[in-house]
Formats: C-alpha cells, sequence, structure tokens
C-alpha cells in the first residue's frame, strides 16, 4: 500500500478500465468504465446488464445515475 | 467539486444524445423510449413521442372449469405470466429521481 489511497484517486485510476457496477436494486453492469462525477454518475462503454447472474442486455453506451450504485468494481 | 470530475463528464454523454432516440431504465420495472428534448443535472428528462413499457406480474387466479367424471369442477390455477403494458405520449417529462439508466438506442 505505497500508494495514497483515496476513493476518488481509486476511481480516476480505473477510467477506461473494465468494471462491475453493482447496484442497490441487484442489477450488475460490466463495461469499460467512461466517466464518472462527484455523485457516482457513471458512462459505461460496451455494457452487459446482468439480472441475477443472467446476461438480460446490452448497451453501447449507457449513463447510469449515481443514486442506485451500490460499489463500483475492477472487473 | 471533487476531484474526480473529469473533462468528460457523465451528463455529457446524456447532452451528445440529445434529439436523438433515447432508452431510459427507471424504478418500478418501466422504462421509457423517446426522442430526448431536453435533461438537466438531476436526470429530469423531457421525451418525445415517447413510448411507456411496464412490466408486471400477473398473479391474479384463475378459475378454470374443468369437467370431470362426476360433472364440472372449478380448479384455481395460480398464474405467473410476465405482464406488459405500454402507454404512449407525445410529450412527457420524467422525474430524475426514478431515472436508474439512459443509453441511445438505433433505430
Amino acid at each position: 500500500m505505497s500508494e495514497k489511497f483515496d476513493p476518488s484517486a481509486f476511481l480516476s485510476k480505473i477510467i477506461g478500465q473494465p468494471v462491475i457496477v453493482k447496484l442497490s436494486s441487484g442489477l450488475e453492469f460490466h463495461g469499460d468504465l467512461q466517466s464518472i462525477d462527484g455523485f457516482m454518475n457513471v458512462v459505461l462503454e460496451d455494457t452487459k446488464e446482468y439480472n441475477k447472474g443472467k446476461l438480460t442486455k446490452t448497451y453501447a453506451d449507457a449513463f447510469i445515475r449515481g443514486n442506485n450504485v451500490m460499489y463500483i468494481s475492477q472487473a | 467539486m471533487s476531484g474526480i470530475a473529469a473533462p468528460n463528464e457523465p451528463l455529457d454523454m446524456i447532452r451528445l444524445s440529445l434529439d436523438e432516440k433515447v432508452y431510459v431504465k427507471l424504478r418500478g420495472a418501466r422504462e421509457m423510449v423517446g426522442k430526448l428534448h431536453g435533461y438537466d443535472s438531476h436526470c429530469n428528462v423531457v421525451l418525445g413521442d415517447a413510448v411507456e413499457t411496464i412490466y408486471e406480474v400477473d398473479d391474479t387466479t384463475l378459475e378454470t372449469k374443468v369437467s370431470t367424471l362426476c360433472g364440472c369442477s372449478k380448479k384455481q390455477t395460480r398464474t405467473n405470466k410476465l405482464q406488459t403494458t405500454t402507454k404512449k405520449s407525445d410529450m412527457l417529462f420524467i422525474r430524475g429521481d426514478s431515472v436508474i439508466l439512459i443509453s441511445t438506442v438505433s433505430e
């Protein structure tokens, strides 16, 4: 743990990388993190939506409103 | 503002979708497709030629008549069919707090 570890530094570090965004409803989105802001609004590219582990939908670009986000994980 | 706001902000993606056909996923198993006329930082959205789809599980009990040897009896079955309802509107305002996801759709 040599680097400074504050949450927003982590988030800006993983821009452009594949991530998993889980919503509090349980829905999961797998895609490349294009951008994120202070509300945790997120834009993902080449997004796959999973509901209970099953692929349910795909999006080219998806904007997710921050209040729905439970976590953002490096895939 | 916080330090993680990149030069490229998430709301820019919505700005680039203005006047395009968008898909909006909403709370309560609803979704909306329409032309994006306007939006703001709360994700309040104005859609034109909007089509709303509502998904609900139809759990009404059905009574079906079953003929048996001793005549006719009623049988109750529970159906858990997924029912969809669609509503159309020329122009529609969506309050931002019910928005989950916004994406462009190819026509």
